[in-house]
């Protein structure tokens, strides 16, 4: 906030106005390299409130990827921790066990979790480690150009799927959130979106029980944020938004799958075992 | 029981974007026809029919709004 910002701020609360929100200290003033309307901006802003809110700022370690989302240490302003290309989980359970009490959450995107950090997310969630993971999917590599991810909706264009990701060569959507639900070593799994304020609003709840939840030592809390990628889907941050929605939602549906434990009731047995029938973008 | 808002901008921070643009009930946010220091067409208010309630806040990715409001 700039010094004419401050002024006019003063001179609003001199005039009886309340503050109704304001950018969080727990973010940095650096400007994050994010391209414009990037869903990655507003998942940190999430994360650094819930941290805001729930006062663990001394007593937080972030764990970030490689992706778009490598530079994130520098927009929190909590202590964080660079790990390998998807190894993520596994740095976040070694800060985990050896302090029990911290708060440990790791942030990827789908090509650092989905794709060569499988393994260790998958291990993670198995093992039960009583930590938060922060899922950011938007079904393509951001940052090295909009090539195919395992996420890639079928029929969906990027870089090394000009025709369309077809089924016979590239295989399947992956489905991390319903595949990690089915492990019984995950206590909270959800997946939320940020494309309008209501969406942003239940993400941030989401994050919030996320973190919450490490107080209980229950398991692992895992929440997807579905994500725009407008650079890589060629696209205005708008029209990126309203493309989600209509083709990403479909295949990822929006909506808790496991709370304390339990998967939720109205969750289809099959949705989870992954044989449901794709729905083909046109 | 009307509120008043009122937001406050980081224009040089803004990217243009637009998210927030669409997500106002009261359509008071429009991109701006000038551009910033590092050349994005940053929002501004166009009406003062703000109603304070963040919606604009919450969807944007780089938290450059601020939302003040009172009772009148």
């Amino acid at each position: 906030m700039n010094k004419d910002m401050e002024a006019r701020r003063q001179e609003l609360l001199n005039q009886g106005y309340e503050e109704v929100y304001t950018r969080t200290k727990v973010l940095t003033d650096a400007v994050m390299h994010y391209c414009p309307g990037c869903g990655h901006g507003t998942t940190h802003r999430l994360i650094a409130e819930v941290i805001d809110e729930m006062g663990i700022q001394d007593n937080v370690v972030g764990v970030s990827p490689v992706g778009c989302s490598v530079l994130a240490y520098n927009y929190f302003d909590v202590d964080f921790q660079e790990a390998a290309h998807g190894r993520a989980p596994a740095v976040a359970t070694a800060i985990k066990r050896l302090n029990p009490d911290t708060f440990v959450f790791t942030y990827q995107g789908d090509g650092d979790l989905a794709a060569i950090g499988t393994a260790e997310t998958i291990h993670a969630a198995n093992r039960g480690e009583n930590m938060t993971m922060i899922f950011v999917n938007n079904g393509i590599y951001g940052m090295t150009g909009g090539q195919m991810a395992p996420t890639t909706l079928v029929g969906m264009r990027s870089a090394t799927t000009p025709y369309g990701r077809r089924v016979d060569l590239n295989g399947y959507p992956l489905r991390m959130t319903e595949l990690l639900s089915t492990l019984p070593g995950t206590y909270y799994v959800t997946r939320q979106s940020v494309q309008n304020p209501a969406a942003v609003r239940k993400a941030k709840a989401a994050i919030r029980k996320a973190f919450e939840n490490q107080k209980l030592k229950k398991g692992l809390s895992f929440v997807e944020i579905l994500s725009n990628c407008n650079s890589g889907w060629k696209m205005t941050p708008v029209a990126a938004n309203k493309w989600m929605e209509d083709n990403m939602m479909p295949n990822y549906p929006i909506g808790d799958i496991k709370v304390d434990g339990k998967i939720c009731e109205g969750i289809d047995a099959n949705r989870l075992v992954l044989d449901h029938p794709l729905t083909v973008m046109q | 029981m009307a509120f008043k808002g009122q937001i406050i901008i980081d224009t040089e921070h803004c990217k243009g974007c637009g998210v927030c643009v669409p997500v106002c009930p009261m359509k008071c946010i429009e991109l701006s026809k000038e551009v910033n220091g590092k050349g994005y067409n940053f929002t501004h208010t166009v009406n003062d029919s703000c109603i304070g309630c963040a919606s604009c806040a919450m969807v944007c990715p780089d938290g450059v709004i601020s939302v003040y409001k009172k009772k009148i």
